[in-house]
C-alpha cells in the first residue's frame, strides 16, 4: 500500500504512485448535470467500473485521454451538497476529503456545473472552495442554456470564483473538450486559490478548527464538521478517520463552542442554505441574464405530460409497452438461438457418436447452457428499456407520480426507482436504494425489491407458461400473456405487502421524507446506453459460460452416473424378445420405447435421481416429482439454473425424443401414468418461483447493503416460506 | 398572478410566489433548503401528481417536487410586477 499524500502543493512527481497514474482528479457535480456523459467523453473506453470497499456504490475510474501526464479521473455520484444524507453522498464527501480507505485522495477536483442550473451548481462549488486541492469548473449544457435564453458571462463568473478555470463545454458534441483536457492536464499540482469567503464567520471558525487539529484538515472538511457535526447516525458506513475521533474530549469541546458561536440557535443546515444561496444569488445577478426565448418543444411536451392524469396514465402505458416489447420483440431472436442450439447438438452427436462424450456435450453442455442463453434477447430488451427510462430522466418522474401510492404502504416515491430497476435484476435495484436517506425506508425497500419479477425469473415463467398455459385469446388479450402479467402483478403485491408488514413491525418509524429534483426529459445518450447494455449482456453471458456451464456439467454427471451394470443385459433381453414377435415399423417403435424406458431407469438410479428422491418427500405435497425437486434445489444459488437443470435432466431421460423442452415437460408422467405437470402443479411452481429468493447474488448484495447477515437471512427464510406455502395452497386448491 | 400571503401549499397552478420565511425545525425542510428553497427566491407552482400531492414546483427553471405538508412550512408573498 502506498502512503497517502499529506501535504498540500507537493509537486506531482513526488507523489507516491498508485496504479500507474501520475495524479487523480475527482469529478463532482449535481445529479443530471451531464457529469457522466462528460466523464465518458473524457475517458473514452479506458474506464473501469468497480466498487468502493464495503459498499456497493459503483466506482467509475478512467484515464484522461490527452497529454503526457497520466491522469486518472474518478466519476463520483451526483450530489447537491457536501452535507451527506445518503450513502452515495457520503461516498462523494469521503473520496474528495481522502477519507475512504483504499481510495487515494484526489490531487484536484473538477466540478461539473450545468449551465441551465447555475443556481444549484454554484452552491456545491461554494462548498468545494475550501478544499486544499485545486478546483476547476466544467460548465456543461451551454447549448441548452443558450436555447433557453440564458446568457452567461464566463469571464465574470470566473472572476467571482477567485479566478479558477471555468471551461464551457457541450459534452454531447465535444465542443470545448480540447480546452478542458488541457486545463485538467495542468490542474494537479497548482496551488489551490484562496477566495473571499462567502461566509466569513464560518471560515474563521473552520480556520481555528484546522489549527487545533493534530493532522492535516482541509478548510472545507472543517466547515463540514462544524455544519454537520461529527456524527451522523442516518448513515451506515463508518465515518473513516474523522479528526475528532483521535483527539477525544478537547476537540469535541472546541467544536461545540465554535458551533454555538457560528450558528446560535439556528439549525446549521438551514443557516448554511440561507447564507450560501444568498451569495449564489448575488453572483447570478452579475453573471447570468435571461433573455426571451421560444419555449423548447420538449419542455412543452413535459408540461403536458406532467399534468396529473396524463402523467399517471402515461406511466402505466410506458410500463405496458416495456413488458409487451420484451415478449413480442424477442421471439424471432429466441427462435433463432433455439434452432442454433438444436443444430449444434445434432452436429456434435453426429461427430462424437453415441458415447459418454457425446452425451456430455449435447445433453449436458449444449442443452444446459443453451436453455439459458436463449433468454438473452429478452433480458437485453428489458435492460435496454430500464436503461432508457433511467437515462431519459423518466424514472424520477415515476417516483413523483407514485409517491402518494407508495406513502400508503409506508414508503416514499423514491422507493419506486429501485423497484422498477428490480424488474431487470434485483442486484442493481437494491443498489439503487442507496439514494434513500433513511435506513428503515431503505431496508423495507431492499426487502421488497427481490419480489419484483427479475429477468432471471423470466426463463422459468416463459418456459412453464409456453408449455402449460393454453394459448387462448380473449379479444386482443392472450391467456399466456395474462398469466405472465398476473405473475408480475403478484410480485408487486407481495413486495408491497412485505414493505407494509415491515413498516408496521420491525421497521416502524416516521413517514419517509420526499424531495426530488425532476429532470427535464432528454434524449438518452446512445454511448451511455450502449455501454451499459453491453456490460449487462456480458455479465449474463459470463454467468452462462461459467456458473451455469459448471452446474450443467455437474448436473449432467449426477444424472449420467453411476451407470447400472444390470441394465444392459435387461435391455438386450427385451430387444431380443421384441425382435422375435415384431418386425418393420412396429419393431422400431418397440426399440425406441425400450431405449427410453432404459434411459428413465438409468436416470432414476443415478445420483441425481437418488438425491431428488431424497428431497422429493419435502416437495411431494406440492405435486412435484423428484426431477422437479432436484431442479429446484439446484436452482437455489441462481434461479435461472433451474431451466438448465430441467433441460439436462429431460435430455438424458425418457422424454429426449421430443424436440424441445416444453414438449418434454408436457410428456413427463408419474410411475402410474398421470402427467406430472398439471395446471395446478404448474401454477404452484410459478408461485414458488415468484416468491423464493433463489439468488446468491441478491443475498450477497443485501448483506453488503445492510452490513450483516440478519436481513439477508430473514429475507431468505421469509421468501422461501411464503413460496412453499403459496405453492402448496395453489396446488391443493386446484387439485 | 396575484397571491395573498400564505404558504407554498396555497399557490394555485401557474402562480408564482416569493418565499419569505421557512420553518426550518424539521430536518426534512432543511434538506429542501439545501436544494435552494430559501427566503428570497421565486417559486412557481407547475402542477401536481394525481390527487394534488406531491406538488411540482419551478425553481430557477428547474422542477422540484415536494409534498403538501412540507410545502406548508414555506411562507410566501406575492411577486411584485408581472412575468418571471
Amino acid at each position: 500500500m502506498a502512503t497517502r499524500r499529506k501535504e498540500v502543493g507537493v509537486p506531482v512527481s513526488q507523489i507516491s504512485v498508485q496504479r500507474e497514474a501520475d495524479a487523480g482528479i475527482a469529478v463532482v457535480g449535481n445529479p443530471n448535470s451531464g457529469k457522466s456523459t462528460l466523464f465518458n467523453r473524457l475517458t473514452g473506453l479506458s474506464q473501469r467500473i468497480g466498487n468502493y470497499p464495503g459498499v456497493t456504490v459503483e466506482r467509475h475510474v478512467g484515464m484522461l485521454k490527452a497529454g503526457d501526464r497520466r491522469i486518472e479521473l474518478i466519476d463520483l455520484p451526483g450530489t447537491h451538497s457536501l452535507s451527506a444524507h445518503s450513502l452515495e453522498e457520503r461516498i462523494v464527501v469521503d473520496v474528495i476529503f481522502g477519507r475512504l480507505p483504499g481510495s487515494r485522495k484526489p490531487d484536484a477536483v473538477l466540478a461539473v456545473v450545468d449551465a441551465t442550473n447555475l443556481y444549484q451548481g454554484l452552491y456545491l462549488v461554494q462548498q468545494l472552495q475550501g478544499l486544499d486541492v485545486p478546483l476547476a469548473i466544467a460548465l456543461t449544457m451551454t447549448d441548452a442554456a443558450a436555447a433557453e435564453g440564458l446568457e452567461i458571462d464566463v469571464g465574470v463568473l470566473r472572476a467571482r470564483l477567485g479566478g479558477i478555470p471555468v471551461c464551457p463545454v457541450v459534452a454531447t458534441t465535444g465542443e470545448g473538450l480540447g480546452k478542458l483536457r488541457r486545463v485538467l492536464q495542468q490542474l494537479p499540482g497548482t496551488a489551490s486559490r484562496p477566495v473571499e469567503p462567502a461566509w466569513p464567520e464560518l471560515a474563521e471558525a473552520a480556520g481555528r478548527l484546522v489549527q487545533a487539529a493534530d493532522g492535516p484538515l482541509a478548510l472545507a472538511a472543517a466547515e463540514r464538521l462544524l455544519i454537520d457535526g461529527a456524527d451522523d447516525d442516518a448513515i451506515t458506513v463508518r465515518p473513516a478517520g474523522r479528526p475528532s475521533d483521535s483527539n477525544a474530549d478537547g476537540d469535541a469541546r472546541l467544536l461545540n463552542r465554535l458551533r454555538r458561536e457560528v450558528f446560535g440557535s439556528e439549525p446549521p443546515l438551514a443557516m448554511e442554505a440561507r447564507v450560501r444561496y444568498r451569495h449564489v444569488l448575488a453572483i447570478l445577478n452579475d453573471v447570468q441574464r435571461r433573455v426571451p426565448a421560444v419555449t423548447r418543444w420538449h419542455r412543452r411536451i413535459t408540461d403536458w405530460l406532467n399534468r396529473p392524469w396524463p402523467g399517471t396514465i402515461g406511466l402505466f402505458v410506458v410500463m405496458a409497452i416495456v413488458f409487451q416489447a420484451v415478449f413480442a420483440w424477442a421471439t424471432p431472436l429466441m427462435d433463432l438461438i433455439d434452432a442454433g442450439t438444436a443444430m449444434l447438438a445434432a452436429a456434435f452427436t453426429g461427430l462424437l457418436g453415441d458415447g459418454m462424450l457425446a452425451s456430455l456435450v449435447s445433453d449436458g453442455v449444449i442443452a444446459g447452457v443453451g436453455s439459458v442463453v436463449i433468454f438473452l434477447p429478452q433480458i437485453l430488451i428489458l435492460f435496454l428499456f430500464i436503461i432508457l427510462l433511467e437515462d431519459s430522466g423518466y424514472l424520477a418522474r415515476a417516483a413523483y407520480l407514485m409517491d402518494r401510492a407508495m406513502r400508503s404502504v409506508g414508503l416514499s416515491g423514491q422507493s419506486i426507482i429501485p423497484m422498477i430497476s428490480s424488474f431487470a435484476c434485483a442486484v442493481p435495484g437494491i443498489m439503487a436504494t442507496r439514494v434513500i436517506p433513511n435506513r428503515r425506508d431503505r431496508i423495507a425497500t431492499i426487502l421488497a425489491a427481490p419480489f419484483m419479477t427479475c429477468s432471471a425469473r423470466l426463463p422459468v415463467y416463459a418456459l412453464l407458461i409456453a408449455a402449460f398455459v393454453p394459448a387462448e385469446r380473449f379479444g386482443i388479450l392472450n391467456l399466456q400473456g395474462l398469466v405472465l402479467f398476473g405473475l408480475y402483478l403478484f410480485g408487486i403485491v407481495m413486495g408491497v405487502l412485505t414493505a407494509l408488514l415491515l413498516r408496521k413491525t420491525a421497521l416502524r418509524g416516521p413517514k419517509p421524507p420526499f424531495a426530488l429534483m425532476l429532470p427535464e426529459f432528454r434524449r438518452p445518450n446512445l454511448r451511455t446506453v450502449a455501454m451499459q447494455l453491453w456490460g449487462r449482456g456480458k455479465m449474463f453471458l459470463y454467468r452462462a459460460g461459467t456458473v451455469i456451464f459448471a452446474v450443467a456439467v455437474v448436473i449432467w454427471a449426477l444424472a449420467y452416473f453411476p451407470r447400472s451394470d444390470a441394465l444392459a443385459p435387461y435391455v438386450e433381453e427385451r430387444r431380443i424378445l421384441a425382435a422375435g414377435s415384431l418386425d418393420g415399423a412396429a419393431l422400431d417403435e418397440a426399440y425406441a420405447r425400450i431405449d427410453n424406458e432404459a434411459a428413465a431407469l438409468q436416470l432414476e438410479q443415478s445420483w441425481l435421481g437418488r438425491a431428488g428422491k431424497f428431497v422429493e418427500l419435502v416437495f411431494t405435497p406440492l405435486g412435484w416429482d423428484w426431477r422437479v425437486s432436484a431442479a429446484v434445489i439446484a436452482g437455489f444459488p441462481a434461479r435461472e439454473v433451474v431451466v438448465a437443470v430441467l433441460g439436462t435432466v429431460y435430455a438424458v431421460g425418457d422424454q429426449a425424443d421430443e424436440a424441445n423442452l416444453s414438449d418434454r415437460l408436457a410428456s413427463a408422467v408419474w410411475p402410474d401414468g398421470r402427467p406430472v405437470f398439471t395446471l395446478p402443479m404448474v401454477l404452484g411452481l410459478l408461485v414458488f418461483y415468484a416468491c423464493c429468493l433463489q439468488c446468491a447474488a441478491t443475498i450477497a448484495v443485501i448483506r453488503r447493503e445492510t452490513n450483516g447477515w440478519r436481513w439477508p437471512a430473514f429475507a431468505w427464510f421469509y421468501m422461501t416460506a411464503i413460496g412453499y406455502a403459496g405453492a402448496l395452497l395453489v396446488f391443493r386448491l386446484g387439485s | 398572478m396575484k397571491v395573498d400571503g400564505g404558504t407554498l401549499a396555497s399557490l394555485e397552478k401557474g402562480q408564482t410566489g416569493v418565499i419569505t420565511a421557512v420553518n426550518a425545525s424539521d430536518p426534512q425542510i432543511q434538506r429542501l433548503m439545501t436544494l435552494g428553497l430559501v427566503e428570497g427566491v421565486e417559486v412557481e407552482h407547475a402542477t401536481t401528481a394525481l390527487g394534488g400531492d406531491p406538488l411540482e414546483l419551478r425553481l430557477f427553471g428547474k422542477r422540484i417536487s415536494l409534498r403538501l405538508e412540507q410545502a406548508r412550512q414555506f411562507q410566501i408573498a406575492p411577486v411584485a410586477g408581472i412575468g418571471d
